[in-house]
């Protein structure tokens, strides 16, 4: 399964890659990671039956999480990819709003990496 | 005989008269007083007993002593013309007397010469006389004239006395307004001292949910770090078991770089930390070497995060152009941060008011960059937002002036950036602008 994380901080990479270790050896798993917006959308198109999961933060500089999102649901229609947001304010509006534009999942800050791979169905 | 006697108790008379003797110069008055009854007796004598020869010698003697007494005094000055007038008429009574007394027959022959002589030096007694009044006249006349202009004078000054008055008083009214005014002014300036602390107030809170989430973040690495490193740990104790050497070496080289993210995220947190405290500390207004690419950054993300925070709708992208090859220069640094902040949080919400007018086709971005120039730094912050009415333009810097709604800015934040740079760093602040297009502010700081 290719997961691509959305993030404009830069160590969600290792992050990522160490806490899902144990996945990614078994090959349970495959990570992409884009630093924007724009950088994800250029790849979806580049890699589109590819991914299967995106991860995306909300509050990124130019385009942002639900700009993506919204993108996404609108052009990007057979088969839609799972897309589970997240952000640092784990607050309502955010969450309705996500819900609205299409999100499957809404995942808040600091991510609790256990919950996320009970999400995924996935175990080492 | 008579003529002479009444001409001399006249000009006795008329000297005590016009000296006012009596008042003026009191013994001389008596002098004059004594040959005055002299006179008048000898008048009388001279009509009981006709003892001409006598009273003729007596009288000349008493002329002679008057003409002395005005001669040798100098209070007596007034009435020389006068009395000097009467010395032509007793000449010719002593020559007529002498020729009397030494032979009648001549006395005879020259009567008539005398009689002319007479009438004549009474003509110049009388000529004098009238030149006297003339001139009496001729000096009461600049009298007065000396007495009108006194008063003119007096006039004056009084008037002069009360414009002084006048003056005196406008002077104390003067005093007192400026009193007033230095009260005012130093009430202003406890006012504006207030101010500047509440816009310091206002754009902390502004900056408190930006550094939330700034915190927030490298908060969450640190945690994710160190609980994947737990986790590492324990796999690391699996391999070590299983005698798989490479793999430990792997773990442990993992385990490096986490601890080493670790403290990185630590830092740049506490980095935020010490900004904000540094931002609401009154500035110590000391320079000190410091990294101006480093704090455009830290307060371009405050400021982004922040405004993001307070409004979920706001997104803008940003650019940053640093020149690395700055290195420190001397500022303080809390208060280019502060201007620098300002002049984000105008651009952002320039192009914020500029996108929700024009949600499709157009896009919000702020930009910064650093560039090392031979006398410093030049700092350019650019927007492409609505730029600055030509109106608003001569005003940006004056202070309370803002074009953001009521509650919204203090309009203070440009007007203390001026001061900051101008007069703190010794730098400009300029603005290269195209109302509706951008708006580009730019800094210099020189060396210090």
């Amino acid at each position: 399964m290719k997961i691509l994380v959305v993030d404009d901080e830069e160590d969600v990479k290792p992050l990522f890659l160490q806490r899902f270790r144990k996945e990614i050896k078994s090959g349970a798993v495959t990570f992409e990671f884009a630093l924007s917006g724009e950088v994800a959308l250029q790849y979806i198109e580049a890699h589109h039956s590819e991914v299967v999961l995106i991860l995306s933060d909300i509050n990124m500089p130019g385009m942002s999480g639900l700009e993506l999102l919204s993108k996404i649901r609108h052009d990007y229609d057979n088969p839609p990819p799972i897309v589970m947001m997240i952000t640092a304010y784990g607050d309502d509006e955010n969450r309705k709003q996500s819900m609205e534009l299409g999100a499957d999942d809404f995942l808040t800050k600091p991510l609790d990496f256990k919950t996320l791979k009970e999400k995924l169905h996935i175990t080492g | 005989m008579t003529a002479e006697n009444i001409i001399v108790i006249a000009l006795i008379g008329y000297i005590r008269k016009r000296t006012k003797s009596k008042d003026e110069i009191p013994e001389m008055d008596k002098v004059l007083l004594g040959l005055f009854f002299l006179s008048i007796g000898l008048l009388v004598i001279d009509a009981i007993f006709v003892s001409e020869a006598f009273t003729r010698w007596f009288m000349f003697l008493i002329v002679s002593g008057v003409i002395y007494l005005v001669y040798q005094n100098e209070e007596l000055k007034l009435v020389r013309t006068v009395t000097y007038s009467i010395i032509p008429f007793y000449i010719v009574s002593i020559i007529s007397s002498a020729v009397k007394l030494i032979s009648s027959d001549l006395y005879d022959i020259i009567d008539n010469y005398i009689q002319t002589a007479h009438l004549l030096a009474l003509l110049w007694i009388f000529a004098m006389m009238y030149q006297n009044n003339k001139q009496v006249k001729a000096e009461k006349k600049a009298e007065q004239l000396r007495l009108i202009e006194l008063d003119k004078q007096r006039i004056l000054e009084g008037k002069k006395e009360q414009l002084e008055y006048q003056v005196a008083e406008r002077t104390q009214e003067i005093m007192q307004q400026k009193e007033e005014l230095q009260v005012a002014l130093s009430e202003l300036r406890a006012t504006q001292t207030q101010l500047i602390h509440h816009e310091k107030m206002a754009s902390l809170g502004e900056l408190t949910a930006g550094i939330a989430h700034e915190i927030q973040n490298p908060l969450n690495f640190v945690n994710n770090f160190s609980e994947v490193s737990i986790e590492l740990l324990d796999e690391m104790e699996t391999e070590i078991a299983g005698n798989n050497l490479e793999e430990v070496i792997a773990i442990s080289q993992d385990i490096k770089q986490n601890l080493a993210k670790i403290a990185q995220h630590g830092k740049r947190a506490d980095a935020i930390v010490k900004g904000m405290l540094q931002h609401s500390r009154s500035s110590s207004g000391t320079k000190e070497p410091a990294d101006i690419n480093a704090i455009a950054d830290e307060y371009l993300r405050l400021s982004y995060h922040g405004l993001r925070a307070k409004d979920k709708s706001f997104n803008a992208l940003f650019k940053t152009d640093f020149d690395p090859h700055i290195g420190l220069i001397n500022m303080v640094a809390q208060d280019v941060g502060r201007v620098l902040l300002n002049l984000f949080n105008n651009g952002f919400y320039s192009v914020d008011k500029k996108k929700k007018d024009h949600p499709e086709g157009y896009s919000p971005e702020l930009s910064v960059s650093t560039k090392k120039t031979d006398e410093g730094v030049l700092i350019k912050v650019r927007d492409n937002g609505y730029g600055i009415s030509q109106e608003a333009l001569e005003k940006i810097y004056q202070p309370f002036f803002t074009t953001k709604p009521t509650g919204e800015g203090t309009g203070l934040g440009l007007s203390m950036s001026y001061d900051i740079i101008t007069k703190g760093h010794r730098g400009t602040i300029t603005v290269d602008n195209k109302e509706g297009e951008y708006a580009e502010f730019q800094i210099t700081i020189p060396f210090q």
